[in-house]
This record gives structure tokens, sequence and C-alpha cells, in this order.
């Protein structure tokens, strides 16, 4: 029989109702493929679908929503819908980012889970001809330690602590060999994600605006190039996978999780970014989620034309794949490109020099379909557009969402929060509590300083890079705070944004342009999409207030453990401009004896004090109850705040700026004393002194501590008067020793040491106590 | 005066090592592919950060049988300079250019930070423009940096001044706490017998601008430049 004349049609896949539900496809989706093809599809064409139409790929239940998110301003060059976002930086210069989520694959296997994460979010990144300056991850897990009121089950903080040191040796590894440094970002702990916890990576790379390349295939005759690591048979199904529910069993579900070979990455990166210096690429795509599948018809799809390849001469790693096998795999470290034809040996030279894979797999065709040939057998003929934006979209139905919680505090915490308490006390318990602690741990195993560019890493703010050749540095920071989204998931993912863009300005970076990661539960579930469309709202609300557009992100969606979900979470990723990166603001106060003030909106109107306060780390570390609001957000005030940042360090005249955030003032004026062993002598007042202990753990936001020389009190007054905000002085900083008087009462006195020292060691001795009895590693190797 | 920066599959600090000896030590240099034996005339050499080859086997174990590396080991015979740091280290180690050998850090976990350093020799090409107890915060990033060697061979280390930097407080003290890896005697950094080869784990090329937090590094490629111009 000659190859061609076996007819796809006559492949046809006995399409039963089990196939289909393994292929997570729904007959009416089943019908939609019928109708698209015009005959029964063969089983290689119905796994790609099922893979192209999953949630993960396809965004079939979030597409509707996120088209309310802004994505245009002077400065985005490419927003969503390519493999990253682009904005022009000035001097020539544009940065490529986006955040994106590898939650299931680090539920069932956390090391390669979490370095295929990194891995995947990097070439989305160099596919564009940007080389990654930087990358920061959001991190969310199980509880890890018991705290008040909390019966997780011991087995389940060992669970906890395996996913923890697993997810963050995955994250370490990889960028560390890849080479690119990690600027830190947050690691958060909280019950909801003891079956489910989330991995959102962020990378920011660097490239000449005349040297952007796109996921686009042009040119009939133009031959497609397939680069890098050789295909196996990992990760078949890992897209359907991140679109499910987790079950009794998901771990067995072992072998959809990719293998990470960041050695490869590094060498893919060079030899990628070479091949493009020859001017003889077209287009350039990685092969990520649904692997060679989603690359192919993507491309195809983007230029209007189609691809025409060959299987057979695609690299493999096991014998005897099969069409379906080699389409669905997400083997990593591999990229498609497509040539100028009569060039390709330009190409190809580059890939033998760096040692990979390069080989002419098939060709651009007139045609907007992608085909596939296995042996010269057709084995797959789908109109590209049917697997891209024909997709299904669904307008899901939107319920309502109310968390199940009381709004006003319970009247025995009510009693408790009115007593006199010993502060001190508290402040101690808040500082050695997972979610405040110092993220040393995390942060020392991660390399962040390759590449020489770092001028603040992790524990900072924000992280924030020098862009060599010029003056210019870029600030990135990363915040989201899911307990706030499940109270008020409109209001906690304003929060997100504004409370990164706020972090991006304490350095004196202007922040323009984000990207979002929008984790959250079934979205089948009326309520749960309640909570998706309300998140996005607020998410478009504050961006458009803040003037930070949308570029790119991704939504995971089913972050469910038995019927569990987790919290709703919106990560979002700011990024900033520093226009002259020697003006650059630290967190920590620098020395003794400069005015410490409190920068912050001009009339703190906050009326509901004691519903706010139900929502802060307070309420859930040291009173073990949730209840009521996040805090209010005025976004004209949080605006003008950041523009009072920015303005102040232009000027010059900010020694520090730090952010109140999880533990409230306390906790702000304790950390910012830690780096270089600095006190302060603050004084506080409390208008209304019903509850002093508000006045200090409360979160309220769009409020900044910052210091100054006291000679430059008046000019921040002034600044702060002229920009709609208020700032107040608080006090000196002092050498070793933290003083905090609330209405005349001295509330904490304690040596900054004393302090630090139980915020410094308190995540590794978390991490170890349960598990290997009370010694760290190093100290069993000592022993 | 050339310096030559080698590049391995997986080097990732080449690039860092270049700019600091462009920009910063304001000398020609030039990079050198792993899989030529050419040295293009380089008065100095320098092994490098990063992960050679990928280190999935021992960290510098494939490195040494480079074609650049039976090249480099002849010119360090003839008295060339050649500074390893960090990865270089390693691969100098397994090349049998600097006794000892590199194990897994003690708490057995990547660790990147800034350190001081006290300086013990100035009699090198590489520390002549440091002064002796001299402590400088240069950044370590490592997962293999435990220095060991046998009691021999520490015995001629310290004998024949050959420890060019201990791990130490920023008061210069050698304590167990001021040592991050595990390192035999808070070793960082060893020199050849000729005292013409130095590694050393902490990376002067992240340390060589006050931007990033400290300018310390620099003086060990100004060192380097000092001791080439007086040949």
């Amino acid at each position: 029989m000659k190859p061609d004349s076996l007819p796809v049609a006559s492949q046809s896949a006995t399409v039963t109702p089990e196939l289909l539900a393994q292929h997570n496809i729904t007959p009416e989706e089943y019908q939609r493929i019928l109708s698209a093809l015009g005959r029964t599809p063969s089983l290689t064409e119905l796994g790609i679908y099922s893979v192209m139409w999953s949630e993960h790929c396809s965004y079939k239940s979030s597409r509707v929503h996120l088209k309310r998110l802004p994505t245009k301003s002077d400065r985005v060059i490419q927003g969503p819908g390519e493999n990253a976002g682009i904005i022009d930086v000035g001097d020539g210069w544009a940065c490529a980012f986006k955040i994106e989520s590898h939650n299931h694959p680090s539920y069932i296997e956390p090391f390669q889970g979490a370095t295929t994460g990194v891995g995947g979010i990097l070439r989305d990144i160099f596919t564009m001809g940007a080389r990654p300056l930087a990358i920061m991850d959001s991190l969310r897990f199980g509880p890890i330690v018991h705290e008040t009121n909390d019966d997780t089950p011991d087995e389940l903080i060992r669970k906890n602590h395996s996913i923890t040191e697993g997810v963050v040796s995955g994250v370490a590894s990889y960028g560390n060999c890849f080479g690119v440094p990690n600027l830190g970002g947050e690691t958060k702990f909280e019950n909801c994600y003891s079956g489910n916890p989330l991995v959102n990576a962020f990378a920011l790379g660097m490239v000449r605006r005349e040297e952007i390349f796109y996921g686009k295939a042009s040119g009939i005759g133009n031959p497609v190039i397939y680069v890098g690591a050789k295909t196996g048979r990992d990760g078949i199904h890992g897209a359907t996978m991140a679109s499910e529910e987790f079950k009794e069993g998901s771990e067995q579900k072992r072998p959809n999780v990719q293998v990470g070979d960041p050695f490869m990455e590094k060498l893919l990166l060079e030899a990628c970014l070479e091949a493009m210096q020859t001017g003889a690429v077209v287009g350039i795509q990685d092969m990520g989620a649904a692997g060679l599948t989603c690359s192919t018809c993507e491309m195809g799809a983007r230029g209007g034309v189609g691809l025409d390849v060959e299987l057979d001469l695609v690299p493999q790693r096991a014998t005897g794949m099969t069409a379906y096998e080699i389409m669905l795999s997400e083997s990593q470290e591999r990229m498609l490109l497509v040539a100028e034809k009569g060039r390709e040996r330009e190409i190809l030279s580059v890939f033998e020099k760096w040692g990979l894979d390069g080989v002419i797999v098939g060709e651009v065709i007139g045609e907007n379909r992608l085909r596939i040939r296995h042996h010269g057998v057709i084995v797959a003929d789908i109109p590209n557009t049917s697997l891209t934006d024909d997709a299904p979209l669904y307008h899901r139905p939107v319920g309502t969402w109310k968390a199940p919680v009381p709004l006003d505090p319970p009247a025995d915490v009510l009693a408790q929060l009115k007593n006199n308490r010993d502060y001190i006390e508290d402040l101690k318990t808040l500082l050695s509590s997972a979610n405040i602690c110092s993220k040393r741990w995390v942060h020392e195993q991660y390399d962040s300083m390759v590449q020489t560019n770092t001028v603040q890493g992790p524990g900072q703010e924000a992280g924030v890079m020098r862009i060599k050749g010029t003056k210019r540095a870029l600030a990135m920071a990363l915040d989201g705070n899911g307990r706030w989204a499940y109270l008020d998931p409109r209001l906690g993912a304003m929060h997100a944004v504004a409370e990164s863009a706020r972090k991006v300005a304490c350095t004196g970076s202007v922040p323009v342009a984000a990207t979002n990661c929008l984790n959250f539960g079934n979205p089948e579930k009326p309520e749960i999409m309640a909570q998706l469309s309300a998140a996005i709202d607020g998410i478009a609300e504050a961006c458009t207030a803040l003037g930070t557009p949308i570029t790119g992100g991704n939504v995971s969606l089913y972050n469910e453990t038995r019927g569990e979900g987790i919290y709703p979470t919106p990560v979002v990723g700011i990024v900033g401009i520093l226009e002259d990166v020697s003006k650059a603001v630290r967190a920590d106060f620098k020395k003794a004896g400069d005015a410490v003030l409190l920068l912050s909106a001009p009339v703190v109107t906050r009326t509901d004090l004691q519903r706010e306060f139900g929502s802060s780390e307070y309420a859930k570390t040291i009173l073990g109850v949730l209840w009521g609001t996040p805090p209010s957000l005025d976004l004209t005030h949080e605006a003008a705040l950041q523009k009072c940042l920015i303005t102040l360090s232009e000027e010059g005249v900010l020694c520090s700026a730090r952010d109140i955030s999880d533990g409230g003032i306390a906790v702000a004026l304790a950390e910012a004393c830690f780096a270089n062993s600095v006190g302060a002598m603050i004084t506080l007042t409390n208008p209304r002194d019903t509850m002093p202990l508000c006045a200090l753990f409360e979160e309220g936001a769009t409020r900044v501590i910052v210091t100054c020389a006291t000679s430059d009190v008046e000019r921040i007054q002034s600044v702060a008067g002229k920009s709609g905000c208020a700032a107040t002085p608080l006090g000196v900083t002092a050498a070793r020793k933290l003083d905090i008087r609330l209405n005349g009462q001295v509330v904490v006195s304690e040596q900054v040491a004393d302090l630090r020292q139980v915020w410094a060691g308190a995540l590794e001795s978390m991490l170890y106590s349960e598990v290997h009895g009370s010694q760290t590693p190093d100290a069993m190797l000592r022993s | 005066m050339k310096f030559g920066v080698l590049v391995f599959p997986g080097s990732n600090c080449d690039r860092d090592t270049y700019n600091v000896i462009a920009e910063l030590a304001h000398q020609p240099v030039t990079f050198l592919w792993h899989d030529s034996e050419n040295l293009e005339n380089c008065d100095a050499i320098v092994v490098p950060g990063g992960f050679a080859y990928g280190d999935y086997l021992r960290t510098g174990a494939i490195a040494r049988f480079s074609p650049v590396m039976q090249s480099v080991q002849k010119f360090a015979a003839d008295g060339g300079l050649v500074l390893g740091i960090c990865n270089g280290f390693q691969i100098l180690c397994e090349s049998g250019l600097l006794p000892g050998a590199l194990m897994r850090n003690q708490g057995l976990k990547y660790i990147c930070k800034q350190v001081h350093l006290r300086t013990e020799t100035t009699h090198t090409p590489f520390t002549q423009r440091l002064t002796k107890g001299q402590v400088v915060k240069i950044p370590i990033g490592h997962m293999e940096g435990n220095y060991f060697c046998d009691e021999a061979t520490l015995a001629a280390l310290e004998g024949e001044d050959r420890i060019a930097f201990r791990y130490a407080t920023s008061a210069g003290e050698i304590t167990t706490e001021a040592n991050p890896n595990g390192s035999i005697g808070n070793i960082a950094g060893v020199l050849n017998e000729g005292r013409n080869v130095l590694g050393m784990m902490p990376h002067p090329d992240r340390s060589s601008e006050a931007l990033l937090g400290s300018s310390d590094g620099l003086a060990i490629f100004e060192s380097m430049v000092t001791a080439l111009a007086a040949r």
C-alpha cells in the first residue's frame, strides 16, 4: 500500500462513552469534533482534541471573563495570546515576562513538578528571543505546624513538609543549573493548600526591541525544524490531568508528570538565541503543555497557514511510540521552529555546535490545517482553528459566593481583643509564624546572584535587576492573599494588584505592567465561577487604576482534592521601571538617628476595623478564627501613595521604604530592624483606643513605613501633601532596640537581636521539628 | 595582555566573568570554547562557575577530559595564570591542577549568600593587591563546596602558604559558624605548588561592583593584571 493511500477517515476510532470519558471530552464536545472534521476522528485526532480543548490549553471556562482585563498601554508591545507579554523599557530594550502555574504536577511529584514549572516558564520567555534575567515564584503549601485551633492530622503535616521541601529544591535545582537568578517571591501556608499546593513560577527576560520572535508560522514551503530533547512517553495527558480535580489514586498519575533537565534547557537557550541571530528563523514556539500538538497547531493558526509533519522524523527516546504518544508527549526542553527555506543549514549547524538534535520534520503548507503523518500515512488532518480560536467557549453559570464565616467577631474573641495582652509575646508569635517568619531557608537554596545584575534580591520588597549598559533597572514583585480573596474575591484580587505594585513602588520604581495567575477550584460549580468572575473584575479595576495592564498569565482551575477547593487565589506579578538604579530604595532601616514616618492615605477612614481584623494574620495565627472582610482599599489613594514614593525616591530623600503587610505595623517595624541591626523608638496614637491590639497588628492597605534624614522630614511631608498623601512622623531609628509606645503606654520594648532570633530560624525548625526530631540535616551531620 | 574565559556547555558565569574583566578591570578578554585546544595566546585563563556538562556525574568530572582542559594543563605547567571560580575550582581539582576535592555541602543544600573571607596570603599573583588578614566580602553559590584533603596535603598547604582564603566572621575570626559548607580548616581557596593556579569557591565575579553588594572581588582580577604587567 502506498503511504498516502490509507485515508485518515478509514482510521476511525471506535468511540465509546468510556473512551470519551478517558479523554475528558463531553458528548457535546464530541459532536463539535464530528462537525469540525466532517467524519469520525482517528484515535490520534481524538487525543489531539482532548489536550487542546482541555481547560489548561483552551481556557474554555475563563476566556469570556478574561476579556474584561485591561491589556493595553503605550509600553505594551505584546499583550495576552503569545508565549509571554512584552513591554518597552527604553533604550531599545524590551522585556518579556509571564507567570504560570504548575500546581497539579507539584502535588503528585513535588520536585519534578516544580522543576518543570520553572523550565516551562523559562522557555516561554526565550522563545520570544529574550534572555531570561530573573525568576520568582509564589508558593503555597498546607500547614507545616499546628497553629491555634488547627486540627490538621500529623500525617498531613508531615506530607506538607515533604511537599515544601521537594518543591523548593525543585525550583532551586532547575534555576541554579540553568543560570538564572531567583529573586524570591512568596511562600505561604494555609490549610486549604494541603491537598493542593500552588506553584506559580514567574520569569522575565530581556530582548532588543527589533529582535523579538513570535510563535507564528509563515512562508509556504518553509521547513519546520524540531530542536532540543528527544520525545519520550513522559507527560502524556499532563494538560488533561491539570484540568481535573484530584481524587483517591491521583498519586498514580505520577507518570503523567514530566522530568526536567535544566542542563538541556541551558543548551537550548544558548542554541536558540544563537540560531535567532542568523536571521533565518521565521517563527518559534516552545513545546510545553500538549507538546508537539500545541506548537504545531498554534503556530499554524497564528500565521493562517498549516504545518505538515512526519512523526518518523521526530527524535524519539523510546522505540515503538505511536503517533498518539508522540503528539501528546510533554517531554521537556523541546522547541519547534520554522526557518527560511534554503537557510536550514545555518540553523542546524548552531544546534550541532551545542550538541542538540535539530531535525527538519515537515513544512509549512497553504491550507490552514494540522496534518500529521506517521510512517508516511496521514494520521491526523484537522482544521487548525477548530483546535485554537474555535475551541469550546463556555459561559458557565456564575452563582453567588459568600464565605461561610461570620462578618463580626464572635463575642468571646471580641472580649479577648479588648483585654490588655503581652504584646511582645504576640509579636514574637507572629514573627515566628510560618507565613511571616524569615524565608531564608528557601531563598538561600536559590542562586539569586548569577548574571551579576541583582541589585535587590530575596527578602526585599521587590527584586531589582539593573539593565547592563544603561542606568535603568527593572523591579518585580509577586503578591496574592487567598484568605482575603476567599472572604471577598473582588477586593482580595484588588489587594493582590495593589500590594504587588506598592512593593515595586517602595523601591522607587514605576509599576508599568502586570501578569496574573488565577488559581481556583472547579469551574463547573457556580460559586467557583462567581469567585473567578469577581476576582477578574477586581484585577481589572485595580490594574486600570494603577496603570498596569495585564500582558499575559495563566488560569489554573480544578484545584480541588476530594471535592475540597482551595481558597480562590489570584496571584499578581507587577513589573516596574527604575530610571536611575543608583536611587533604588531598600526596605531595611539603614542606621540609627533617621526619622521614621508613616506614609498613608490622607484621611484614614477605617470604619470596620473589627471586621477587617478577622482577615489578619493575627486572627489566623494567634486567635485561630476567621471572620469579617479584607481591609478596605481606595485605589485613588493607593495610586497617590505609589506616586509619592516614586517622587521621593527620585529626589533621593528616602533611606528605606517598607510596605505594611502581614502582621501589621508592629511586624513591619520589627522586620525593618533586622538586616542592619538598627532599632527604633516609635510612638503610635490610636484615636479610638478601644482595641490597642488592632493598632499594632491590623493590616490596613496603602501604608508604608519610610525613613529619612531628620532634616528631610519637612520635605517628605510637603511632597506627600502635594501627592494627596499623609506623612505622619512616628519616631526615630535607634541602636539595637525596638520600643513602641501606644497612647503613651510602652507596648513593645525588646532587643532587635531577640526579635530577630525567633524570626530567623523559625521555618527551618518547623520543617525539621516533627519529621526528624529536633535536628536539622546540618545538625545531624555535625553530630 | 589578554584573558581567556572558558565556556563549557552548562557554564553560566562565563558572561559574568567576561564582563568584570572587560568592563571593570578594563582588559582584553575572549571566550574559549571547550571543544578547542587553542588558547588563542591568552596570558591568563579563567575557568568560570556554572554546571559544566550539567554536572550530573561528579562536579567537574567530565570537564577535565575536554580538549580545552588539555591545553590549560600545559599552560599551567608552563607557569600561566589560571583562576578557577566555583565550578572552575571543582574542575581544577578534578584535573589534578589543584589538590583535594569538593564534596557536597555539609547541610546537603545549595547555598547562595554573602560570606566573609580572610586573606591568608598575599604572595600570589591573585591576591597581591590585598593585605594579609584582610577580610573581604565575596558571595558563594554552590552545592558542592565542602573542601576536603588528606592530612599530609593539608599540612603541605599550610606549610607552603598555599591557602589563599578561609571563611571567616566579619571580624576575621575563623569559626565553625563562619564556615558555610563544612570545608576542612574553613578553606575557601587554595593554590598549586607553583602559585600560578588559584581555585576558590566564592565568586569574585559577583562582588566587583558596589551596586551588587560588594566590590572586594575586583582586587583579585586587578592583582592578576598587576602580575601580568610585571612579567
